[in-house]
């Protein structure tokens, strides 16, 4: 692996070198490194290109890293990935794209990843896409995420974009079971002339069933933002969906929560806010010393920590 | 030193000038001043002149004898003037731990941090990981905006009303902070007050009405004039006579 590749693992896996547990590098459309535990299977697909990753029920405080790295302009790929998580498991799940193109084509990475989370599990999954290089071509990234969350099962999902990325279409799917429960927390920030469209759509069917969807994003400069929330109240529920935005220089945000109670004991709630740095925050920064920048650079920084 | 010479602040409201401060000469050399005064007489505005939040119309700015009236907020910070606002501000994502980490110019250790919100009466194990927003109340807000100017220890610490939206029980701490400050030595206290316990600690009191300086004194020689001088209640006052 080359010193681009490695920057761009550190960036969407903070891995310095090969991670504990078991992983799967993909690198330019080739696997890059694999390693599989007792409890933790990956396996190539043979219909189309992806893997499958098993998790043994019971598997517990295990971690399972999946990076893709594209150094090389003008890839296109799609990948298909599925995560069968056992009962009763507690895992760590690292996925996350990081592409460096110097060149002028467009280069870009589609994944679609599918969660089978058996009764009672709980799964941590972390995604974080990040671009760099300094070539005309275009860095584009659409992850598509699938959910099913099994009776008594939950998932926290992070799912981070602060660089980099010229375009994303971000579409979340999510059915959650009996007592099951789903956090989501985007944090996005665009810059330039990048576009980012997130669509989460979560179908609570099960009773007790409950749902959180948080998003916080900063627009800087010219770049577009649109946040579209479906929360479906089913049964005996609760959902609550929340986007709150910065908004700078001459970027545009568009938040769309929707929520749809379709049974009298389904509780939902959504918020929205969008707006710029309120000066007050900078005045009271630039009383403790700092100039209007750095005042700017912590309000942003906190905002997205 | 602070000297105030000649300041005037007007503000255009519907196409009228109003004038807000009208001519203000003061001097601010002691260790603990009080400005006091009616509701819109002017004084928070004259507080925000000094910080350099709001600029003056006309006149001048001295802080030991350097004129800083064109300095902007962070220059004036940097030469040592400190600001507590009247409504702290709230900031998503921020913890206590870095606003108090900024205010310090630099990270700040948890011990350090702890010792400063113990002073102002709060338990740093409780606090220091919090964020700054809206789920702390208005008595928190305002003790760790006491504390971002504490840690500062500029030559002068200006605190706009820290009394305001305190419950009584919080206030009875909060008047031990400023005797604390008072004790200490270093630097200038220009206080924004109502309460008469901090009137009691201020070595000189000025009295802002109209925009002008109505009366400015020590403790002995302004409070009988305060106490007095409520004529637009009279007859409140003899109702409840």
């Amino acid at each position: 692996m080359d010193k681009i590749e490695q920057t761009l693992l550190e960036a969407v896996a903070e891995l310095h070198e090969v991670p504990e547990g078991a992983y799967n590098i993909r690198s330019n459309g080739q696997l890059a490194g694999r390693n599989t535990t007792a409890n933790i299977d990956i396996e190539t697909k043979t219909d189309k290109p992806g893997i499958d990753i098993r998790i043994k029920p019971g598997t517990k405080n295990e971690s399972v890293h999946i990076p893709v790295v594209l150094s090389q302009s003008g890839i296109k790929e799609m990948v298909y990935n599925d995560f069968f998580i056992g009962a009763d498991c507690d895992v760590t799940i690292v996925a996350g794209c990081g592409i460096h193109n110097a060149g002028d084509e467009e280069s870009r990475h589609d994944g679609i990843h599918t969660f089978y989370v058996g009764e009672n599990a709980r799964v941590r999954y972390v995604e974080r896409h990040y671009g760099q290089g300094d070539g005309n071509g275009q860095r584009v990234m659409n992850p598509n995420t699938v959910i099913y969350l099994e009776a008594g099962a939950s998932m926290e999902l992070e799912t981070t974009q602060i660089k980099g990325v010229d375009s994303t279409n971000r579409i979340t799917t999510a059915t959650v079971g009996n007592g099951a429960t789903l956090l989501i927390r985007e944090k996005l920030m665009t810059h330039g002339d990048q576009i980012a469209d997130t669509d989460f759509t979560v179908y609570l069917n099960g009773e007790d069933s409950s749902a959180n969807v948080i998003s916080r994003s900063v627009a800087r400069e010219r770049s577009k933002q649109t946040f579209v929330s479906h929360i479906h109240g089913n049964a005996r529920c609760a959902g609550h969906t929340e986007c709150d935005a910065i908004l700078m220089d001459d970027a545009s945000v568009c938040a769309v929560p929707e929520i749809t109670a379709n049974h009298l004991d389904a509780s939902l709630i959504h918020e929205a806010a969008i707006g710029k740095i309120a000066g007050e925050q900078l005045i009271k920064l630039m009383t403790l010393g700092l100039t209007e920048q750095e005042a700017e650079e912590q309000i942003v920084n906190g905002f997205l920590k | 030193m602070l000297e105030l010479k000649n300041i005037s602040y007007t503000v255009d409201a519907d196409g009228v000038e109003k004038e807000i401060l009208h001519n203000i000469n003061l001097t601010v050399d002691e260790r603990f001043v009080a400005f006091t005064g009616p509701n819109g007489g002017g004084k928070s505005t004259l507080a925000k002149v000094i910080a350099g939040i709001l600029t003056p119309t006309s006149g001048n700015i001295l802080l030991d004898g350097e004129d800083i009236t064109a300095m902007s907020i962070t220059e004036r910070a940097k030469h040592g003037i400190s600001f507590a606002f009247q409504q702290p501000v709230r900031f998503k994502g921020i913890t206590v731990h870095d606003l108090l980490s900024l205010a310090a110019g630099e990270p700040m250790s948890v011990t350090r941090a702890c010792s400063y919100l113990s002073e102002v009466g709060l338990c740093a194990k409780d606090y220091i990981n919090r964020e700054v927003n809206a789920s702390l109340s208005g008595g928190e807000l305002k003790r760790i905006e006491i504390a971002t100017v504490m840690i500062r220890g500029t030559q002068l610490s200006i605190f706009d009303e820290p009394e305001a939206g305190i419950d009584l029980w919080s206030f009875q701490n909060l008047i031990q902070v400023f005797e604390k400050m008072h004790a200490k030595e270093g630097g200038s206290i220009l206080i924004i007050s109502h309460q008469e316990r901090i009137l009691n600690i201020a070595d000189k009191i000025v009295v802002i009405a109209g925009g002008e300086i109505s009366r400015i004194g020590t403790h002995a020689e302004v409070m009988p004039h305060l106490l007095n001088a409520n004529v637009a209640c009279q007859a409140l006052t003899e109702k409840l006579k």
